[in-house]
């Protein structure tokens, strides 16, 4: 099982805990642990990434294995660690105040 | 038994104040979506317990939150606001070009006669109409296929379409306002738009006469003269008498005519109500006192309401969507501030009192009258 974090406000808006954990077939890249995420939390759908582009939105971040992995291909490989449910995927909200 | 149930959207969640028809003792419900903007939120006038919400997050977009039982639970419905067609340009703040880009909602009106169907007025400025309980969207491109897109601009808080009336006696005729294109009028049920701003005039424009560009920061009618309208524009009161082909000025004795909020008595069509905020840049009340003004002569003749405001050391702003009034007997008014107070009145503003004091930012104020 893939382990995602979720942040604060997304937790709420899906009614969940902090960690999720989602089964993701085939290769485990961001976009197929976030297509498994919204699948399963369907009210997630363009709070992460965009609902046509499905780009990054520009506030949120992806972070695993204390790497920020923000800017890679959205089916590039996540890191093994990730892909064997040892660490966490975490989405972030890029950190600022109010 | 009568009632009130005013809808505080702040920068921080929803508050839902309750009372019976006395409105001196409140019940204060909230934070809903607590650490969300909560840009607005109306109830449908034909099912009165169907709330819509605009909760909205720089990080994490837009949405639409629904209630069937006054507020008390909610759901979420749905987020995707897609522009039709090609998506266009607008002038940007330097005047060059700037590709439209959905940003927030900012205002959400719903149907005089189904709950199911409800309009959106988002930034940047379109309008959408949901027709499903807000679970799609669809925009309705007549607007911004006017052919003046591209000489609209934003104000400082964004290019927002803020105001949609539907007029009581026509089902096909709407008005909406945007800052800063000014007022538009459709008269087919929102297929077709033209602009509605003859009269006004902006000094800040290259031409201040202009068909589109002026900032219009609300408009209000009332149900029984649908054809008379009110506007509190960046600067000037505006009226206008025939279905805003044309506005002139009332501003009249009025300390400043800088001002967001403008509203309509419930039971009286000629009283108005406003909020004067000093200058363009300042953004507060004038000599630190917070002051509502009254005319009830449908402008020019304005009197300064008081008792139970702050008359010292207030430095609080009212936006655009902050002013409700309520249609009890006593037609009751309510607004709320920058600093978090709500404040209200149950005697058609002649004395206040405030609600709550210390919510977040207050963003916008509704009010439903429960029977």
């Amino acid at each position: 099982m893939i382990r995602v974090v979720l942040p604060h406000h997304l937790r709420t808006l899906a009614k969940t805990e902090r960690e999720v954990a989602l089964d993701v077939r085939g290769p485990v890249t961001q976009r197929s642990v976030l297509d498994a995420l919204e699948a399963r939390y369907p009210v997630l759908r363009g709070t992460i990434r965009d609902h046509i582009t499905q780009t990054r939105r520009p506030l949120v971040r992806f972070f695993a294995c204390e790497r920020d992995l923000s800017l890679e291909a959205p089916d590039a490989p996540l890191p093994d660690a990730v892909a064997a449910g040892a660490e966490p995927f975490l989405i972030v909200g890029a950190i600022a105040g109010g | 038994m009568s009632g009130a149930r005013v809808l505080v959207g702040t920068r921080k969640g929803a508050f839902i104040l309750t009372s019976d028809g006395k409105r001196d003792r409140w019940h204060v419900a909230g934070p809903h979506f607590a650490g969300w903007e909560i840009y607005h939120m109306k109830g449908s006038p034909a099912s009165p317990n169907r709330l819509y919400a605009s909760q909205t997050s720089g990080w994490f977009g837009q949405q639409i939150q629904r209630s069937d039982d006054g507020g008390k639970t909610w759901e979420p419905v749905g987020n995707q606001f897609t522009y039709a067609g090609a998506t266009g340009t607008h002038q940007w703040y330097d005047g060059t070009q700037h590709p439209w880009e959905f940003k927030r909602v900012w205002h959400l009106e719903p149907s005089l006669t189904d709950p199911d169907t409800v309009y959106a007025g988002v930034e940047d400025a379109a309008l959408f109409r949901s027709a499903d309980g807000g679970k799609t969207w669809e925009e309705l491109p007549g607007l911004r296929g006017h052919g003046s897109g591209p000489n609209w601009m934003p104000g400082a808080g964004g290019m927002c379409l803020h105001t949609i009336l539907l007029d009581p006696s026509d089902p096909k005729r709407m008005y909406i306002a945007i800052s800063a294109a000014g007022v538009f009028r459709s008269d087919d049920g929102a297929k077709t738009w033209r602009p509605a701003n003859r009269g006004l005039r902006s000094e800040q424009m290259p031409n201040p006469t202009g068909e589109v560009g002026h900032c219009v920061h609300r408009i209000a009618l009332h149900p029984s003269k649908p054809r008379t309208l009110f506007m509190q524009k960046h600067w000037d009161v505006m009226r206008s008498d025939d279905a805003a082909e044309s506005w002139h000025e009332v501003s009249g004795n009025l300390p400043t005519d800088f001002g967001f909020v403008i509203d309509v008595h419930a039971h009286e069509p000629q009283t108005v109500y406003v909020i004067p905020i000093k200058s363009d840049s300042e953004h507060f009340p004038l000599d630190g006192k917070l002051q509502v003004y009254r005319s009830r002569t449908g402008g020019n003749e304005w009197e300064a309401l008081t008792k139970g405001l702050p008359q010292k050391d207030c430095y609080v702003n009212v936006l655009r969507d902050a002013m409700a009034v309520d249609s009890l007997d006593a037609c009751g008014l309510y607004f709320g501030t920058t600093g978090g107070q709500v404040y209200a009145s149950a005697d058609a503003g002649d004395t206040w009192t405030p609600i709550v004091r210390d919510l977040p930012a207050v963003l916008s104020v509704e009010v439903q009258t429960l029977t």
